[in-house]
Parts: structure tokens; sequence; C-alpha cells
């Protein structure tokens, strides 16, 4: 990727993920459990985050996005492929090795009240951290380090001796990235940062994400299910469906020119709240749900339900992110799209069909048992 | 006359012991057949229990409502159950937000559908049963028949909203209240869901009472927007108006907020300051003043009252915002 950082020069990737996968066994039986098939939650990604910027993660639940974030910080082990964070490779690294790294690489999560532990008050969840990976050389220095990080994330000093249920849900948040910044972290990872918050609330939030990127240099993964969060926030949006990317672009441009009929239909679906836009726009409406991940159609992903499905190729090969070149329409050549048609669709040659929403079979007679994700026993 | 009219609405919890929340503060508003009327706010503003007010859903200890809401000339709030049971399911119907838990876990789709059936329309057997998958496929769902056998847990998170509208709409009801339909739902199944109760307005003449906390989903549908803070309506406009100006602070800060999909790159957002807990007692002041960039000493004179412009624009503030677009 040829991105420049926001000083011009070339930004060198801190993060490269190179062909992802993260499967899922399901099980069956009584005594002996039999493996009877995978969920591929991540199935063969590739992205890469430039040093300082943004990098938005966008796709409805069950997408494997999460999952997708968990595994580049090795909280949920990837079934293969590789994650490099700034030159180390981390799949093959010693757990203790890996421990020491996890103080660059933090995560803020969706829920901060559940993530965070009722019976700790603020200033001991924050000093965890710090005695964990041994920063500071006594309890004064890290009281010191505490206290500026609280600054930094807004909060006030008396929070401190607070527990967490004494805060409103904004607040609980701020203590969450607070926890995440105290390390002085490169890389935070943040699953649906703002989405249990109300609107005013996560205006603030993303305000300040913004603001301390810009004081820290920070690298950020976002990821949302909130296609216009997402686009506000990060530098380059990449769009999942059933576990895997379909298309990438810097975020001025998946507004302008969405090339992949997903992010068609995904663009088209958000509402925005004014009128005019309302009544004028189009709306793509997709047939149907998502198929199970657990039994991915074949070929391309979305061509059970895509209205430019084609009766060739769509259906028996799967397609790869590539550049496309169209005449008349600009396409930058960090622009990729997973799309056999691409080209056609976006010149208008191919129209857009009827789709008959398809059964989704949820396999309720044969009960099934997925593995869940691991726990996270420790991110810091 | 409208359909529904609520008037004056209160509501207040008292609990012994306890201090008394004010959560619904005097709303009125009214809903015409065949339109589309929106209660929006955020978590805590009472548009949730306004809805349940009017539908007489709220327990009947430690909570007094008083005002009015009168459907159809019959003022609900003053109906003995048993008559409420009948109107409620036939004439006005309710969806949750939540579907998963609004439909009963242990009782396969097809029973809780034909339960409305027999309960307002009488049918019984096979008729109801037959009704019940018509009232499915029209509600989008595919191979009826089969999904009438299933258990909730066994279709997705759009299907059971479906099946919850089917249910709603399986009497032809004349009011619809829809409370946060989408909100749990992901955006391009919000999008079909939407679709589904335009049609339904369209087709039926059914109104519709729209609660939700998303402005971009009012803007697209409703025919006028009623904006709630700390139990009281602070502005309420037709949707073109409100859009055009918007009077009130909290109203101009709420949009402010919004990331907008078509908004430039690097627009900055402007938030409303302090959190919903930062709130005056509506008796002292402008509930808002605490949060309020647009901030003068009348605020906090006494409660303001609600304004209203001659394009039946209404607001509650005694420094509105004026010219289009000045928030800071």
């Amino acid at each position: 990727m040829t991105s420049l950082a926001k000083d011009g020069t070339p930004a060198s990737p801190l993060v490269e993920v190179k062909d992802l996968k993260v499967h899922f066994p399901i099980k069956k039986g009584v005594i002996f459990d039999k493996v009877i098939g995978h969920v591929k939650a991540v199935d063969g990604v590739d992205l890469s985050i430039p040093r300082g910027r943004t990098y938005g993660l966008v796709g409805e639940s069950g997408c494997g996005k999460s999952t997708l974030g968990r595994a580049l910080l090795q909280l949920t082990p990837p079934t293969g492929g590789s994650v490099e964070f700034d030159g180390q490779e981390l799949t093959k690294l010693a757990p203790g090795k890996l421990r020491s790294m996890r103080r660059r690489m933090q995560m803020i999560f969706q829920d901060p009240l559940s993530s965070l532990d009722p019976r700790q008050n603020v200033e001991s969840i924050l000093i965890e951290g710090l005695a964990a990976h041994g920063i500071g050389a006594d309890r004064g220095e890290r009281r010191k380090k505490v206290a500026e990080t609280l600054d930094a994330v807004g909060l006030p000093r008396w929070a401190l001796s607070r527990y967490p249920h004494e805060f409103s849900g904004g607040q609980r948040q701020r203590i969450g990235i607070a926890r995440a910044l105290v390390l002085g972290p490169d890389l935070i990872v943040a699953d649906e940062p703002v989405s249990a918050l109300d609107v005013s609330i996560q205006a603030q939030v993303i305000n300040l994400l913004e603001e301390l990127q810009d004081q820290l240099n920070l690298t950020y993964l976002v990821i949302a299910h909130d296609l216009a969060v997402v686009r506000h926030i990060s530098d380059v949006v990449g769009v999942m469906y059933l576990g895997a990317l379909v298309e990438e672009a810097p975020s001025d441009d998946i507004y302008a020119a969405p090339l992949h009929p997903y992010t068609r239909a995904l663009m088209s679906a958000v509402p925005v709240p004014d009128p005019d836009v309302e009544d004028q726009r189009e709306r793509i409406l997709l047939a149907g749900d998502l198929p199970s991940p657990a039994n991915p159609p074949k070929g391309c992903r979305f061509h059970t339900r895509c209205p430019w499905a084609q009766p060739t190729r769509c259906a028996d090969e799967r397609p790869v992110l590539r550049q496309i070149t169209v005449e008349g329409l600009e396409t930058g050549s960090d622009h990729r799209v997973a799309c056999h048609w691409a080209e056609d669709i976006a010149t208008g040659k191919l129209r857009p069909h009827e789709v008959k929403a398809e059964l989704v079979h949820q396999e309720a007679e044969t009960p099934t048992e997925v593995a869940p994700p691991s726990e996270p026993t420790s991110i810091i | 006359m409208a359909l529904l009219e609520v008037k004056d609405l209160s509501v207040v919890f008292a609990r012994k012991g306890e201090r008394e929340v004010r959560a619904v503060d005097g709303v009125s508003f009214d809903v015409d057949a065949g339109e589309v009327v929106g209660l929006v706010g955020e978590s805590g503003c009472g548009k949730s229990v306004t809805s349940l007010a009017i539908m007489g859903l709220l327990p009947k200890r430690g909570v007094r409502v008083s005002g009015q809401a009168t459907f159809d000339g019959m003022n609900l709030l003053q109906t003995d159950e048993r008559t409420l049971r009948d109107i409620r399911g036939r004439d006005v119907a309710m969806i949750f937000q939540d579907p998963l838990s609004s439909l009963n876990p242990v009782v396969p789709i097809g029973l809780q559908v034909t339960e409305v059936l027999t309960r307002h329309r009488g049918m019984k057997g096979e008729a109801a049963k037959k009704e019940a998958a018509h009232l499915l496929e029209r509600v989008g769902i595919p191979d009826p028949t089969r999904r009438l056998k299933e258990y909730p847990h066994q279709l997705s998170g759009g299907m059971r909203q479906r099946a919850l509208i089917a249910m709603a709409v399986a009497c032809a009801p004349r009011l619809l209240i829809a409370d946060e339909p989408t909100t749990a739902l992901d955006v391009t199944i919000q999008a079909q869901i939407l679709e589904l109760l335009k049609d339904l307005v369209r087709d039926s003449g059914t109104a519709l009472l729209m609660i939700t906390h998303d402005l971009g989903v009012v803007a697209g549908m409703c025919k006028s927007i009623n904006v709630l803070y700390a139990g009281r309506r602070v502005e309420s406009a037709p949707r073109r108006v409100l859009f055009a100006q918007r009077h009130h602070p909290y109203t101009v800060g709420l949009l402010g907020s919004i990331p907008r999909l078509d908004a430039p790159k690097g627009e900055k957002l402007r938030p409303i300051t302090g959190s919903v807990r930062d709130v005056l007692p509506w008796a002292e002041g402008c509930a808002f003043a605490p949060r309020c960039f647009n901030r003068v000493d009348r605020c906090v004179d006494g409660p303001p009252e609600l304004v209203w412009t001659a394009a039946q624009h209404g607001y509650r503030c005694v420094n509105p915002v004026m010219e289009a677009e000045t928030a800071k």
C-alpha cells in the first residue's frame, strides 16, 4: 500500500496481516467429541495498517470482524496465516514474549460496564497493567502516570477512588480507554467502541479517540457495524462479508465510489439524518439473511444475495481483492475490490435484478455445538 | 380529530421511601390515521414509558399516570383492563425493540401468531394456520408454512422482528406503536424492516408511532417529529421544517453529534457536553441548561414554555438557535 502519513512521508505499516484464518470447530457427540465441520469466522484476510493511521473494519454481525480483531491481538489463536507487528511475527512468538508485547497493543471493548471489574476502583484498574508490565519504579511514579492518563481522557482526579458503577456510560468508556492508554501502546484495537453509548456521548468518545491519536501518534483498528461512524473516524475502510474482505478503500472513496455490490447495499441502507437525502436516494434492499459461516456459499460468498450476480463465475470462482480501472471513475491505487464484475457494475453495463430471499437453514434438528471463542484471560 | 390524541401525559414513579421520579412530564402529541409520528430522544428521556403508558402496560403499583390518551374518542388511561385487552392487539398493536425477549421461547411461532387470530378474530384450526402463513408471507418470511412450526431461537434476528410485526398487524390495527423496532438489527436488515413498515402504513392506512433514538430513521419516514428531553417535549415540528431549522439547542446538538455518511471527511463532530445525568428539575428552569451551549441567565428563572411558530414548529427554549447552522 502506498498511503502517505499525515505529514506526507510514506507510512510504514505497523501491522501486516497475511491470509489470516480463524476456524472454530463444530463438535458433536456425547462422550467422544467428533469434529464435524468448521465455522470459518475469518477465512483469508490480508490487511496492513500504516503507523499513526486508522483502519476501519465494517460489516454486519456474524461477518467475523470481531474475531479478526481478536486474532490480530492473538486473543483468539489464528488457525493459519501470519500477523506481523512492527516487524515481529506474532503467531510464532513464545507466550512470555507475547505477554510483554501486549503492552504495545491494547484493546477497547464495546460494553464498558462488563469489561471493567466491578470490585476494582479506577486507580486499581489502571495500576494493574502498569504493575504487570513493571512500568514505573514505585507506587508514586505509577500514580503520577495514572493521573496523567486520567487528564488525557478527560476524567476528574477524584475518579481514582470510585468504582465503575458510579460512572455514566460515556465516563466508563473513558475508563476503558484510559486502561488501554496508560501502558503507552502503539496499536489500539477498538471493538465497537461507541455502539453501546447514547448519540451525544458517542460523539464525545469519537472526538476523544481522534484527539488522542493526534497527540500520541496512535494506530487504530476500529471495528464497528455503523458505516457512518467507521467512515468518520478511519483513513482506510475495509468492508467484511462472511469472513473475508470484499472491498478496501480510503474512506472518501468508499462513499464516493463504492464498487462492491455489498458495499453499495450497505451504504444505501444507512439512514442519513436529512429528509432531502432520504427521499431521493435509491435503496438497494438485500433479500434474506446472512448465510451460515459453517457452510458458506461456494464461489463469491455474496452471490446468493447479490442483485448483480451473474450466471457465470459468481457461483464457482472465489473473487480475490484486486484493483480495477474504469474509465471516467477515479479509483486510487489503494482501492481494492473482490468482485468479478466490478468494472461492468461500475460503468452501469450490468443492471441489478430481483433476488428471491433464500431460506437460511439454522440446522436446529441436529443439535451441534460450536466451540466458543476463548475468553480473554489477560490482555495486559 | 386525530386517531390518537395524547394530552398532558405524565408518569410518576413513586416508591415508598424513595424519591419520586417524573419520567414523563406533560407530553402531548397527535397521531392521525395513515401518518407516521416520531418520538426521538436518548435513553432516559421517557419515550418508551410514554408508549407503555398509552398501552396501559405500566404496573399499577407505585406508578401514577395522569393526563389523557384518547384513541378514537376513548381515553385509554381511564379504560378498564377488560376492555383494554380487547383493544390491545386488535386496534392498537405494539412492536418492541428486542424480538427475542418479546416472543415466548417455548412456543412455536405459528401458535403465537394464531393466538392473536383466535383471540381477536375468532379463527380456529386450519383457517387460522392458513391466515398465519399468509401473514408471515406478507412480512417477507420465506417458506412460511415451515416457519410456523419453528421456535423463536431457530429464526434470525431479522426474521424474529418480522414475525413480531406479523403478529402486530394480524388484526389490521389502526394504530401501531413501534418502540425502537430496528435498534437490535443490522443496517441492511433495518432497511428491510423500515421499508416493510412504510408499506404497511401506505397500504392499510395504519397510524404509526415510531419511537427511536436515531434521527436518521425519522428523517426518512416520519411526517412530524417530537424530540423529548428529560420527560418533556423540547421541540416538535413537521420533519422538513425541523431539519431545515432546529431551534432547540438540544436538537441542534443531537444532530451535530451524528457522523453523517455523506459528510466531507475531516469534519469534526460537535457533541453535547456532559451527560444525561446533568439535568435540572424542570420546575427550576430548563432541564437542558447545564449542558447547553446557548445558555443565558433566564434559562434557570423558571420552566420554559413551548413556543409555537407559524409553521407548526414548537420549541421549549428561551434562547433558541435562530439562524441556520450556527451551532458552536
